[in-house]
């Protein structure tokens, strides 16, 4: 049996109420409405982040060494050549010898990535998969897709052991559907009349996609449990699973108003939402969007049990928020706005690549050293032990700080050191098991920072060197 | 340890340049002063010094890398000079080869000079620390600054010893108030305005919980000393000061590498002070020291500093504030010059400055800041964070 294995999704804290962007931009385009509130990714964050804390948490309890390959779906790559899922996969610590992908240029990218990797290791070719598909995804100022768009991702582990819901079959409907598109040259989406990428493609494509898995597979719509797919546009959501013949319990909640379009990691956050409800024997039918459609349709097994309430999905993301009741800041954060920094703020040192290349296990993986003489753990790796009554020299072994928690052992907030959010706020860590170092602090008000408040860590931007075209990633401390 | 250094070396004449936002002087204008006001005071010429070591932090944005500034600068004599660097310490650091040299019988004659202009950087506050921690810790290092670094010793310390914010900070700023009462009727000092406990409380926040009046000033400024051989002082002059001992010491790195530190104190000030101690022969600081200047970059600093020195038991430093233990007609009076508060800190200047102080109050010459019949004096310097340091301290004296 193939399938899911195990399932992780991540929201930014930041939430960003869809008045507070109209009430900013409506004067432009008072039709461009819509209600609820939208992901904001924070000032340290883009799809490569938010992958890696989607599959920090997917791949909790398993091995890093387990995993045969990482594939990666975007539409909002930070890079235009350098392949995401291999900083992803070194992120994680995976081992080297894997296959990677990078998937991408259309929010179907996310369920096509999952049938490639099902099909991986249904030839064979691998025992399992990691899938991660993240979006940063930015509309123009003032444009429809600035309210609908968001941020989000979404990790499966794919496999053939302890599968928690099997892979039962696809049906796919691609077309080049000009709804919207990017050149290489656009930052944000050029598209064509709302009502032609409403009429002419959502209300078609993703019908025809699901009524052709039903009929090949030759399902009544009773027989599924849940059908979810993008709410891309809200009230011809409800008018498709009416037209397909699902009852309003059959239809998983789409998270619009609350969560927005979050791209190529849509589908399978409404997946996992549906798996986080399900039950054995539960037949789940997924559908995405973009230039097309996938439908996908898994069926729940007995092991959902030993997973459910282990994984943080889409629940405890949707509880857990910050508002940001700011557009300026909001625009400040995805650079649509330059403000001024100070002299501190351009005194970006140049980033050895050699140095960072050399030792990517430290900075993107955070593995410090253990001492195997007196077992205590280090960051950044030490060829000495740091413990005084030991001092062994070359004694050491790999110590992965990623996966630790620990605890704020002291903490500031600065107002003098730059940072595109001030305060800045930092904290020596003291992590459970042992190993101290510190850590930026981020998602976190200053006000709620205590001494012994327990952290986790984060994948983060540190920082960016925009003349060297630098993303400069590395962790940071995160309140758990 | 081997024998030490105390009363091998001594020191015949001092400069030291007003400290403050000379925007119409550069390194070079610092340095001819503080070394003309130097070999005056000693009664040399510049053909008499043998050696000399130069301490300055920020080799970009003074006059350059290498030893070559201050023997151009000088038109030193083709004789040995060396530039040495080591954070806050630079100038103590300067001090030390000189004196080294000459106790090891290689020069009777030797100078120690430091410098900084700090006003050319175009920052308030220290410029950019993540250009001096090095290419990898830049990467991995959070965007921390100096006053944040020590902030997190406010932090953890206000929480080991019970204190809510508020008190911590009164405490606090009583250290500044002293320091600025002192600097107001110093010449030499960068600022003179005597300030309140509320002014202090009241100035806006740097890096929490530390205002801006618990952080010291960004000056420009140089100081020198002249060191000969102890048997030849008075041939020179007739009040020559010596030192009774002179320390360095660099963090481990056990602080924020090992989870023994409980960040409330600085571990090399506690070590070099017990190696200072030794070599002057002092058992009991707080009754012998009788004047000190320590490195109060920060009011927190002066606090532990207090503590790490043996002068004050462990959490009680406070106490001591309180009692007026610390001014100027205190038991033992810290920053009688008004500190790195009122200087400012040039940060290869800075040692020499506070070395400045106490050999001028041993000399009976502090004028209007003078105390009474001083005969030791203690001098210390902080480079880094808490969590990481570079520390010197000096002892003189009669």
């Amino acid at each position: 049996m193939i399938g899911i294995v195990s399932y992780g999704g991540y929201l930014p804290l930041n939430r960003i109420n869809r008045d507070i962007i109209f009430k900013s931009m409506g004067w432009l385009h008072q039709a461009t409405y819509m209600k609820g509130e939208k992901c904001v990714a924070n000032f340290d964050e883009d799809s490569v982040t938010m992958a890696v804390a989607s599959a920090m948490n997917c791949l909790e309890g398993y091995d890093r060494d387990y995993v045969d390959g990482l594939y990666f779906a975007t539409t909002t790559s930070p890079f235009k050549e350098r392949r995401c899922a291999n900083i992803i996969g070194t992120a994680l610590d995976l081992k080297s010898q894997i296959r990677t992908a990078d998937f991408t240029d259309s929010t179907s990218a996310g369920t096509s990535a999952l049938i490639a990797a099902i099909d991986s290791i249904g030839a064979g070719s691998a025992n399992n998969l990691l899938l991660c598909a993240s979006d940063v995804r930015v509309g123009k100022p003032g444009s429809s897709q600035e309210l609908s768009f968001s941020d989000g991702a979404a990790s499966l582990l794919l496999g053939d052991d302890g599968v928690i819901a099997s892979w039962e079959g696809y049906y796919c409907v691609s077309y080049d559907f000009p709804d919207h598109w990017r050149t290489e040259n656009d930052r944000t989406d050029r598209a064509w009349e709302d009502r032609f990428g409403r009429e002419q493609g959502y209300r078609k494509f993703i019908p025809e996609a699901i009524s052709g898995l039903l009929s090949k597979y030759n399902l009544q719509q009773k027989d599924i449990s849940k059908v979810a797919f993008p709410g891309i546009y809200p009230r011809d959501h409800i008018a498709i699973y009416k037209r397909l013949g699902f009852e309003p319990d059959q239809v998983q909640d789409h998270l619009m108003t609350v969560m927005g379009n979050i791209g190529t990691s849509y589908p399978l956050m409404i997946l996992i939402s549906a798996l986080e409800d399900s039950s054995p024997g539960d037949k789940i039918i997924v559908a995405g969007f973009g230039n097309g459609s996938d439908a996908l349709l898994f069926q729940v097994t007995e092991e959902i049990e030993k997973i459910k309430g282990q994984k943080r999905g889409v629940k405890r993301y949707l509880e857990s928020k910050r508002d940001l009741n700011n557009y300026e800041k909001y625009l400040a954060f995805r650079n649509f706005i330059s403000p001024e920094g100070g002299i501190r703020a351009e005194a970006i040192p140049y980033t050895a690549l050699s140095l960072t290349w050399r030792d990517r296990r430290e900075i993107l993986g955070l593995c410090g050293t253990r001492c195997k003489k007196c077992g205590t753990p280090q960051y950044p790796a030490q060829k000495v032990c740091v413990n005084p009554d030991c001092g062994a020299i070359d004694e050491m072994e790999y110590y992965r700080f990623s996966d630790k928690k620990g605890t704020i052992f002291s903490f500031t907030g600065d107002l003098l050191a730059f940072t595109p959010n001030p305060p800045g706020i930092y904290a020596v860590i003291d992590f459970d098991g042992g190993g101290r170092f510190w850590f930026d602090v981020t998602d976190c008000d200053l006000e709620s920072m205590k001494i012994g408040m327990p952290v986790e860590v984060s994948f983060r931007r540190r920082y960016v060197d925009e003349r060297g075209g630098i993303v400069g990633y590395f962790w940071k401390a995160v309140p758990v | 340890m081997g024998e030490g250094i105390k009363d091998k070396v001594a020191i015949i004449g001092m400069g030291c340049t007003k400290f403050g936002e000379h925007w119409d002087k550069g390194s070079e204008d610092l340095i001819v002063e503080a070394f003309t006001e130097a070999v005056e005071d000693a009664g040399i010429e510049k053909k008499d010094i043998q050696a000399a070591w130069y301490g300055s932090c920020y080799e970009e944005l003074n006059v350059g890398k290498s030893a070559l500034p201050l023997s151009r600068t000088l038109k030193l004599p083709f004789i040995p000079v060396t530039r040495v660097e080591n954070l806050c310490a630079s100038g103590s650091e300067a001090l030390r080869g000189a004196v080294y040299g000459v106790a090891s019988g290689a020069y009777d004659i030797a100078m120690a000079m430091g410098a900084e202009k700090l006003k050319d950087t175009g920052y308030g506050g220290l410029s950019e620390v993540s250009t001096i921690l090095g290419t990898k810790n830049r990467v991995i290092f959070p965007a921390i600054s100096a006053p944040g670094a020590f902030a997190m010793m406010a932090n953890r310390y206000f929480s080991k010893y019970g204190m809510s914010t508020e008190e911590g900070k009164r405490s606090l700023a009583k250290i500044s108030v002293n320091s600025h009462k002192n600097g107001s009727i110093n010449p030499k000092a960068h600022l003179h305005r005597i300030i309140t406990e509320e002014d202090v409380l009241n100035a806006p926040i740097i890096a929490s919980p530390l205002g801006l009046l618990d952080c010291c000033g960004v000056s420009d400024g140089a100081a020198a000393a002249i060191v000969c051989r102890a048997d030849m002082a008075n041939d020179f002059i007739a009040d020559p000061v010596f030192v009774k001992a002179l320390q360095i010491g660099i963090s481990s790195g056990e602080e924020l590498g090992y989870t023994q530190w409980d960040g409330t104190y600085v571990e090399s000030t506690v070590r070099t002070a017990a190696r200072t101690y030794k070599e002057a022969g002092i058992k009991n600081p707080r009754e012998e020291i009788n004047m000190m200047e320590v490195h109060d970059c920060f009011s927190i600093t002066e606090l532990v500093t207090y503590e790490d020195l043996q002068i004050s038991p462990r959490g009680k430093a406070r106490n001591d504030i309180e009692d007026g233990f610390f001014t100027i007609e205190g038991k033992i009076p810290s920053q009688p010059d008004g500190g790195l508060k009122c200087f400012g800190h040039p940060i290869g200047a800075s040692g020499l400055r506070m070395l400045y102080e106490m050999y001028k109050q041993l000399q009976g010459k502090a004028g209007e800041r003078q105390i009474k019949d001083p005969k030791i004096g203690l001098t210390h310097n902080l480079g880094g964070f808490p969590q990481m340091n570079v520390i010197s301290i000096v002892i003189v004296g009669l």
